[in-house]
């Protein structure tokens, strides 16, 4: 028994590490700033990071596939403007939402197909992704637009109470990144599409070798970053009610950390989506604690976030050039 | 450790295949037996990897018939082979270090339940297959946490469940193995041939065929020198039909007389003294005179190209003195060796040799460039002039100097690297495996060149599998076996007693 | 044995080729569509029409793109070079800012046209503070050993905060004139701009032509084992590389604080990164690293701001341009990924010589 505590904890050391790391980071703010204890603060954390959460949840399954994917944050962008715009236009949300998702998806599986057949690199392509959303979305509206649409204010207002918390409530879309979790944890781990993930980020060329489905995997993995962003987008416009290219501004960076921490390594090959949880976990309490102590502003949480990735990356480093020696 | 019948699993006859400017084999014939195992030797440029490559439809020969169990086959792909039952495990371990040993087995394949992978099955199924190779290990940590060895026998493990292997190529399986594990690798290798797997085992470490193997074949410069049963061929036959010439010659042949050095200088321009890396090479003791060629012999992984790299300052050595002109030395690196007046041409030219996309002339004064630094940038005219000047003087067959290295021909593209180091007046040479790779024509050439230099009083070293080059370029020659320096031999020596110390049987 | 070349091959063969031709197309394409895109005239004793105004806002991104190229030919990336032009730009407008270190801090103080420090010294510490990001980097890279992406990923996150930091926060506006004549200012005509970035140029040209550094550079980008093997300090070459890329985005801060007056942290040379890999990649540059031309770099960084200024002259509205952007990289991609792959079959054909593969 004591064998097995052992190796689980051996085997997921990283995780384990993130999920302390918070505990602490908690901790402190709950020291420093007493009204942090309570309850609702820790599911404001979910609140507020829904979006980043969601899109967080897609860009690991990329990462660990040894690529990348920096064009997250403008299908957030062009998804709330082009709700906003087909809303306002008098389209029923019950049709823009699986539109914006179909958009997000397409959009996705276009880079990927580009990436594995042009064989260009994913970090040129993702980044013209990127800006070609945001481009489009600037081209939707130069400025704000507000959605009034009944069934995203009922999305966006009505409070969920949780069971066993006075005074502790959720939002409808808040639900949407945990459940999203729980899904692709088991389809990382318990399906050959989730393996097959993790064997192209070992080695591609050996997951050929061994006749994996590489060329579908790859594709299916950028097509379902796409959709996630595009998900991430619909909660991101929920929660503002507007739509606007400028929106989600650097998130992609702020994503890419969230995983960088959460365990995954950059490189490829391992890491899984509950680390990433914790990583948007840290990032949002971070920010909760600036806003709580109101005088420094937000740029701390660019110093600190790039400092816990700088230190996350150092380890991976090292952990890299051992492995590589043996 | 007998063949169950006499039905051939593979039976190549006449295989060829060439590349461009290189003829990787030559009318090969080739032949596994159910059941056996059956090593494959040679030198590099053998043509080992290149007939491996044929036979698991990684390349496609240019002439000659590929039967499998009794029936011509055409193999399309590495994945058609596999299906057939041929199944490689390469020298690094293509799985993932991250999954688990049962994930790693059966990737790809796992069993299912409902949607997703049983997994209570699939450790099942590769305990299973783990256990008829008489290993039991817990499958369910991840493969990295594992010794190499184990790794290994996952990888055979892997190869066996995917194509329920009728046979399986092993690719130098022990080179990263210490003595336990390779025990234990044979062990499961035995159990194989057993249940009537057929294993071609390439190696280079000739007690271990002995060790293990059954049938040997040998292959040199791209030609099938025979295949032999391991009880009827000694070591030192088997030795000199990898490295040296026919047995028959040696009779005939009392002995060669070693290159006459007329200028050797007395005073040595580098000693050591007991210097050595561990994991590396043992201890030695080397004196390199100017004016002398010392020639390295001994098989690969021997120790050869490990001493050159002490010499030449790539690796740092853990204990011992290196004294050059009578100073000891404690700094090392290429740079500080290049302003002594040491150059090195690497064994792996494709990747330690060459920067393929630039150009000749950039190739050649690469390392005078070096020693001059970054501020006293040599002239576009000088360039030429040093690149034109080694053109010709070696011979170098190129369009111009301005063309990319790698568009020439292996022999051509030696001639560039040893042009560099010719360009920065080196007191000391080392060339290890100058002559790989090239057609006869350049091969002489170089040898040839080597003596010059000596001749202008410049210290060689000259390293090669090639024992006949080394004989005849050199004025010493060191041995060298299991990553030790044996012995050495000068003056009158004949080539039957270089090759006993090779075997090591004297 | 130098056949020379006959000058028509050496042409279309020079990395400089394809950019021109884009260029060429573009202004052809202007011309047509757009009569009097390329009017000059003279205005308060300077230049003015659409090709300075290309000049003018294209010489940063041409300074980052110079940087960046040794960055890529060493094959590695910089992805902070956005971040440490806020650095920089932080670094100088806050020392000219006369309330700095005041306790009475009102209007007349602040909008003041003096300086709380000497001019010179302002630009050398703008200079200063983006080189040793640079050397950051370096060290990062060749020490460190970390992934190019990876340890410039840094500075990305945290640039902007640490020049936040710098500002303590705040918005920096310049109303020092001196200070505004780097962004704004004319000699005989031209923008001072180009002026410098003809200097930097120069500069850049000197120390990879005529000393070795670019042979070096080139050389570790094509197979930095070789290089070590023939005694090349890999690691100080690329150290020299990023601390090169640190040092222009230092210079394009200063310029672009001085073109708006002012420095905001969070906005000023934003996704600058993006544009300078694309400008180097325009020029022909493989991201693989290996064979490097500043000149490509800035030609392909002013065809970007060329085809900027074409979108305005069609009346692209300037909110479309990213997505116009995004389908000039998706050309460039295809041009250089399946266009370089058939060339280089055509190539091999010819040539018929090629280093076999030895088993």
């Amino acid at each position: 028994m004591a064998q097995r505590v052992k190796s689980f904890i051996v085997n997921n050391a990283p995780l384990l590490v993130t999920i302390i790391i918070f505990v602490i980071v908690y901790f402190i703010g709950g020291q420093l700033y007493p009204v942090m204890k309570k309850p609702q603060v820790f599911f404001n954390l979910f609140i507020n990071n829904a979006s980043l959460l969601i899109i967080s949840i897609g860009l690991t399954l990329v990462i660990i596939s040894k690529g990348i994917d920096l064009s997250v944050a403008g299908i957030i962008a062009l998804t709330s403007a082009a709700s906003a715009a087909l809303l306002q236009a008098g389209m029923s949300p019950w049709v823009v939402l699986p539109l914006m998702l179909l958009m997000g998806t397409t959009l996705g599986l276009i880079m990927g197909s580009i990436i594995h057949y042009f064989k260009v690199e994913p970090f040129i392509v993702t980044l013209m992704g990127l800006w070609f959303a945001r481009g489009m979305a600037y081209i939707i509206t130069l400025t704000s637009l507000t959605i009034s649409d009944d069934v995203y204010r009922f999305l966006a207002l009505t409070k969920i109470p949780i069971p066993g918390f006075e005074k502790a409530y959720l939002y409808i879309p808040s639900l949407i990144g945990p459940v999203l979790l729980l899904i692709v944890f088991y389809i990382s781990k318990y399906t050959r599409f989730g393996r097959t993930i993790y064997a192209i980020g070992n080695n591609e060329q050996s997951a050929e070798l061994m006749g994996l489905p590489v060329a579908r995997t790859k594709i299916i993995v950028y097509t379902f970053g796409g959709f996630c962003s595009a998900l991430g987008g619909i909660v991101f416009s929920i929660s503002l009610l507007s739509g606007y290219g400028g929106y989600a501004n650097s998130m992609e960076l702020d994503a890419i950390s969230s995983v960088v921490i959460g365990g995954t390594l950059l490189t490829g090959g391992a890491g899984n989506v509950i680390g990433t949880l914790f990583g948007v976990l840290i990032n949002g309490t971070i920010v909760s604690i600036l806003q709580f102590n109101g005088t420094l502003s937000s740029w701390w949480t660019r110093i600190g976030v790039g400092a816990l990735t700088l230190i996350f990356l150092g380890i991976q480093s090292l952990i890299n050039l051992k492995k590589r020696n043996v | 450790m007998m063949a169950n019948n006499h039905q051939n699993v593979i039976e190549m006859k006449g295989i060829s295949k060439s590349f461009p400017g290189v003829q990787a084999l030559d009318k090969v014939d080739f032949s596994l037996r159910c059941g056996e195992i059956h090593a494959l030797v040679g030198e590099n440029g053998a043509g080992k990897s290149t007939l491996i490559k044929v036979m698991t439809g990684v390349e496609k020969q240019d002439e000659g018939s590929y039967q499998f169990r009794g029936k011509e086959v055409s193999i399309r792909s590495p994945l058609h082979a596999q299906e057939l039952g041929i199944s490689p495990v390469y020298q690094e371990i293509n799985l993932c270090s991250f999954l688990s040993v049962a994930e790693n087995i059966l990737l790809g394949r796992e069993p299912k339940k409902f949607a997703g992978i049983d997994f209570k099955a699939m450790n099942q199924r590769a305990e299973e297959i783990l256990s008829e190779l008489d290993v039991s290990i817990d499958v369910t940590q991840p493969l990295g946490s594992y010794s190499t060895a184990l790794q290994q026998i996952t990888a055979i493990a892997r190869a066996l469940e995917v194509s329920s292997a009728k046979v399986l190529i092993l690719d130098e399986p022990t080179s990263s193995l210490d003595a336990n594990e390779t025990t234990k690798l044979f062990r499961v290798m035995r159990k194989l041939q057993e249940n009537g797997v057929a294993i071609i085992f390439i190696t280079h470490f000739i007690d271990q065929v002995y060790e293990i193997s059954d049938r040997i074949t040998v292959l040199r410069n791209g030609a099938l020198v025979g295949n032999y049963d391991t009880s009827d061929i000694s070591r030192f036959e088997l030795i000199t039909k990898m490295i040296g010439r026919n047995l028959e010659d040696f009779d005939e042949m009392s002995t060669i007389k070693l290159e006459a050095g007329k200028n050797i200088k007395e005073e040595p321009l580098l000693n050591t003294e007991q210097l050595s890396l561990s994991g590396s090479i043992k201890p030695f003791d080397l004196e390199l005179h100017e004016g002398e060629v010392v020639g390295f012999a001994g098989l690969l992984g021997s120790g050869r190209t490990e001493v050159a790299r002490l010499l030449f300052g790539v690796d740092q050595p853990d204990s011992g003195k290196y004294y050059f002109g009578g100073e000891e030395i404690n700094n090392f690196s290429p740079l500080l060796s290049i302003e002594r007046g040491i150059g090195l041409c690497p064994e792996d030219r494709k990747n330690l040799g060459i920067a393929g996309d630039l150009t000749v002339r950039e190739n050649i004064i690469l390392a005078i460039q070096a020693r001059l630094g970054w501020f006293k940038y040599l002239s576009s005219s000088k360039q030429y002039e040093i690149a034109d000047e080694y053109i010709e003087l070696l011979n170098i067959s190129t369009p111009s100097a301005d063309q990319p290295v790698k568009n020439l021909s292996g022999g051509n593209q030696q001639k560039v690297i040893l042009a560099r180091w010719l360009a920065t007046n080196p007191r000391l040479l080392i060339m290890d495996e100058p002559t790989r790779g090239i057609d006869i024509g350049a091969k002489a050439e170089i040898q040839k060149l080597v003596l010059l230099l000596a001749e202008q009083g410049k210290a060689c070293v000259f390293i090669s599998s090639e024992l006949e080059e080394v004989l005849r370029t050199s004025h010493r020659v060191v041995v060298l076996r299991d990553k030790e320096m044996i012995t050495e031999f000068s003056g009158e020596v004949g080539e039957r007693k270089i090759m006993e110390a090779i075997a090591g049987t004297d | 044995m130098n056949k020379k070349k006959p000058l028509s091959n050496r042409i279309r063969e020079s990395q400089l080729f394809w950019p021109i031709v884009a260029l060429i197309i573009l202004f052809v394409v202007d011309a047509i569509f757009s009569p009097g895109f390329f009017k000059i005239g003279i205005l308060d004793g300077h230049l003015y029409g659409n090709i300075i105004n290309i000049l003018n806002n294209s010489a940063p991104l041409m300074l980052v793109a110079m940087g960046m190229t040794l960055v890529i030919a060493t094959e590695g990336v910089d992805l902070s070079v956005g971040g440490v032009i806020a650095i920089s730009a932080a670094m100088g407008t806050v020392l000219i800012n006369p309330a700095l270190g005041n306790e009475l801090i009102t209007n007349d103080i602040l909008a003041a046209n003096t300086t709380n420090t000497p001019l010179w010294l302002v630009v050398i510490a703008n200079l200063t503070a983006g080189t040793l990001c640079g050397v950051w980097n370096g060290m990062l890279v060749s020490r460190g050993k970390i992934q190019p992406m990876v340890a410039t990923l840094i500075l990305m996150v945290a640039g902007r905060g640490i020049a936040q930091l710098i500002t303590n926060g705040q918005i920096m506006t310049v109303y020092y004139r001196p200070y505004w004549w780097f962004g704004n200012g004319f000699i005989l005509g031209l923008p001072v701009s180009f002026y410098i970035v003809a200097i930097v140029f120069i500069l850049g040209w000197l120390i990879t032509r005529k000393t070795s550094i670019g042979l070096f550079i080139e050389a570790v980008g094509v197979n930095d084992k070789a290089t070590y093997y023939s005694g090349i300090s890999e690691k100080n070459v690329k150290l020299f590389a990023y601390t090169f890329c640190g040092f222009c985005s230092s210079i394009a801060g200063l310029i672009l604080s001085s073109y708006i007056h002012g420095c905001d942290a969070n906005n000023i040379g934003l996704s600058y990164e993006l544009d300078a890999i694309l400008a180097v990649v325009i020029g022909g540059t493989l991201m693989s690293g290996g064979r490097f031309s500043l000149l490509a770099s800035m030609i392909g960084a002013f065809l970007i701001w060329t085809f900027t200024i074409t979108m305005y002259a069609f009346g692209v509205p300037a909110n479309a341009l990213l997505a116009g952007r995004a389908i000039l990289v998706l050309v460039v991609i295809i041009l250089y990924s399946d266009y370089s792959r058939k060339l280089l079959n055509r190539l091999f054909d010819r040539k018929g010589r090629k280093h076999g593969a030895a088993s």
